[in-house]
């Protein structure tokens, strides 16, 4: 046990922190993130300058791009970046879940076309598999890929879809066999977001902004070389796409609520805190330390034994609840300042547009209710409630 | 970065496990022939010259064990107060000792000797007269010394704040080995119990609670091991940060405790309310850990002074020592 950085790691550290010093611009940083923010060609830019220091995919293997880096150092990448409030990579589907999908279930060639460009944000990705029938319920979906002539036809519809709009290809989950239900039938495609037939609608969220879209299929044309595993086995590779989309947030999420806990406590310095108000601080700095040592242990079982530990299924359940409380405790430190609206509220509407975001925490990428159930059932090994 | 145990360790918790399962009630004696009571002292006096993160695994094992003796007030409280030869008796397990350094002084019917708080020092108490109080968790005594005389001066006053954090860091594994064990329970009477026709584990009014309850206490036990790491590093004055990890680990594992055994006894229902099941002295051990030493909210406070009221830097969090004796 030593919690200190290695020599080497306390050296990627440093070569970093200066990188990121160097190269991150003052309107990009504090960027709130959110794909509705990511359109601008300085976003591209700022992801294609990570690409090219070889921050890009560090856990990658070299031959598709990657880094070849260890677990470590993307935790490292992930707190650094978060703590200098700098904008993480463009392709945020791409490289936590179709980039890892597809090197686990992809054929050479699909491996050789897309995981390049996902790297050096030329091509954007968008995930399509949240329906308006099948919600926390994935196994419920309807949209149809039906087998005509060497390639498939996909009707149906998506919802809940970041980056959509800005999307080259959709890592999408059909199904195949009309007959089958559940888990079984199904099947994982790559959609080219340009085919015809093809339609994004952006979706109006709480916040006033629109960082996820509706996604309309009307007789899409998809080859079948763009098929991902088999014909019948989406759920096994749709798994995969989840055990990477919460395995690798954690160190990131952390360290985004370090920096809210950081600010929490300087809006309590400029504008005073009461006893209870203190307290509720305190409380919040102790979690958020918390979070830190548990995605830690995490980390170091993952890179001692290959597989993670049960501590890492808790990671963004904490995270989620947390950032609620936090944003929600810096609105009431504001005071009747809380009610302003953006434009004329103090530090430029920050808390609110936090705390109206931070309601999506405990709803995108696994309901609180659905990690619950998983804690339950596969690390406590309670009876499937289902 | 490191955060798994050695193999050593992994081998000491298993040893503690199996020993504390087949002797629930060790004698001092016996504990200092395992090397448990020598742990951290050096090896020219007897001990193991091994550090807080060994001592620290056994204080969750005690914990999961509800043990009852002296280890805590000999060990967490008093070891960095003794010099050389003392330590050389408690690790050959001749003494035990306790701290008084507030009005209620634990272990005050197992421990053999005395130590005090006085001035600008710690002295050996002699020929002080013990009451030994009742306590709701009768595995962890608590009593009052009055009279006696300051013999041997120990230690200056300075290692107070080493005490303090080794203290707090202990009281916080151990928190975190009885909520272990109580969740335990739980987790196997929602397996097995059916009510309804099912076991009640498949309804979520249940699941969902045990699933925060191992929630807090992974988040506790983080919190702990990171603490406990700190103060290891206290001696080699590497780390600066024992002082904030332990108030903030003991803040929140104490609460955490108190949190899963009673979720655990709400899952048990009627049996999880009586004085034949364990869980009840678990419960009241958990209890006594978030009244010892400084509450949750008295930790917080000064958690809360260390980040908002910090003078300079903003990141001052580290720096900030804590007292031994608030609350007490």
């Amino acid at each position: 046990m030593d919690l200190r950085d290695t020599a080497e790691e306390a050296a990627f550290r440093r070569e970093l922190r200066s990188w990121i010093e160097e190269n991150l611009s003052e309107e990009l940083q504090g960027h709130r993130g959110g794909a509705a923010r990511f359109e601008g060609p300085e976003m591209r830019a700022w992801s294609r300058a990570l690409h090219d220091a070889g921050y890009a995919g560090l856990t990658w293997p070299t031959e598709y791009g990657g880094t070849g880096a260890s677990y470590t150092h993307q935790a490292i990448f992930l707190e650094e970046m978060a703590r200098a409030e700098a904008p993480p990579h463009v392709g945020v589907i791409g490289l936590g879940m179709a980039g890892p999908t597809i090197m686990a279930h992809g054929s050479e060639e699909q491996k050789t076309r897309y995981l390049e460009p996902i790297l050096s944000a030329e091509e954007i990705w968008c995930q399509g598999f949240s329906e308006p029938g099948a919600g926390s319920d994935l196994a419920g979906v309807r949209t149809s890929a039906r087998q005509e002539n060497g390639h498939f036809v996909v009707d149906g519809q998506k919802v809940w879809s970041s980056f959509a709009h800005l999307a080259s290809f959709c890592i999408l989950l059909t199904r195949s066999d009309p007959e089958s239900t559940r888990h079984a039938g199904l099947t994982y495609l790559i959609v080219d977001m340009h085919a015809p037939g093809v339609e994004v609608r952006p979706l109006t969220q709480i916040t006033g902004e629109a960082e996820f879209n509706e996604i309309f299929f009307d007789k899409v044309r998809v080859p079948a070389e763009n098929l991902l595993g088999d014909i019948g086995g989406g759920w096994q590779v749709a798994m995969t796409t989840l055990l990477h989309e919460r395995g690798t947030l954690g160190f990131a999420l952390q360290a985004a609520l370090e920096v809210q806990v950081r600010k929490v406590a300087a809006l309590a310095r400029d504008r005073g805190a009461d006893p209870l108000q203190r307290d509720r601080i305190a409380s919040e700095w102790i979690e958020m330390q918390a979070l830190r040592f548990t995605n830690y242990r995490a980390l170091s079982k993952l890179v001692k034994t290959g597989m993670p530990g049960p501590e890492g299924s808790i990671s963004k359940l904490v995270w989620s609840e947390a950032n609620q409380r936090v944003t929600k405790l810096a609105l009431e430190l504001l005071g009747p300042d809380a009610a302003l609206g953006e434009e004329n509220a103090p530090y430029g509407g920050y808390w609110q547009h936090q705390q109206l975001r931070s309601r999506g925490n405990t709803i995108e990428a696994g309901t609180s209710e659905v990690l619950r159930n998983i804690v339950a059932e596969r690390v406590l090994g309670l009876p499937k409630s289902r | 970065m490191d955060f798994t145990f050695t193999p050593e360790q992994d081998a000491l918790r298993e040893q503690a496990r199996a020993f504390l399962a087949a002797n629930p009630e060790p004698s001092w004696k016996e504990l200092a022939e395992l090397g448990w009571t020598g742990v951290s002292v050096a090896e020219e006096d007897g001990g193991a010259g091994l550090t807080f993160v060994e001592e620290a695994v056994l204080f969750e094992e005690l914990g999961r064990a509800l043990y009852r003796g002296p280890y805590f007030s000999t060990v967490a409280l008093a070891l960095p107060a003794l010099p050389g030869d003392l330590r050389a008796e408690v690790a050959a397990g001749d003494t035990s000792w306790t701290l008084a350094f507030g009005p209620l002084v634990p272990d005050l019917d197992l421990a053999d000797r005395i130590a005090i708080v006085g001035g600008d020092g710690i002295y050996e108490l002699e020929g002080a007269e013990r009451e030994v109080l009742a306590t709701s968790d009768v595995t962890r005594s608590l009593g009052v010394v009055r009279g006696g005389d300051p013999g041997r001066r120990l230690a200056d006053a300075g290692v107070l704040e080493e005490i303090r954090s080794r203290s707090l860091a202990a009281l916080a594994i151990e928190a975190c080995g009885l909520a272990r064990r109580a969740l335990e329970y739980a987790i196997e009477h929602a397996q097995t119990r059916e009510q309804f026709g099912r076991p009640i584990g498949v309804y979520q009014a249940v699941s969902h609670p045990l699933a925060d309850a191992y929630t807090r206490l992974e988040l506790a036990r983080s919190l702990s091991l990171w603490a406990a790491w700190c103060v290891a590093q206290e001696g080699a004055q590497s780390d600066q940060q024992a002082p904030i990890a332990a108030a903030a680990a003991k803040a929140f594992a104490a609460e955490a405790a108190v949190q899963v055994c009673e979720t655990a006894i709400q899952v048990h229902g009627g049996i999880g309310f009586t004085w034949e099941h364990v869980l009840h002295r678990l419960y009241k051990r958990a209890l006594w850990i978030e009244s010892f030493a400084a509450s949750s909210t008295t930790l917080r406070a000064e958690v809360a002074a260390s980040l908002l009221d910090a003078t300079g830097s903003g990141s001052g969090v580290s720096q900030t020592p804590v007292s031994l004796t608030q609350g007490g």
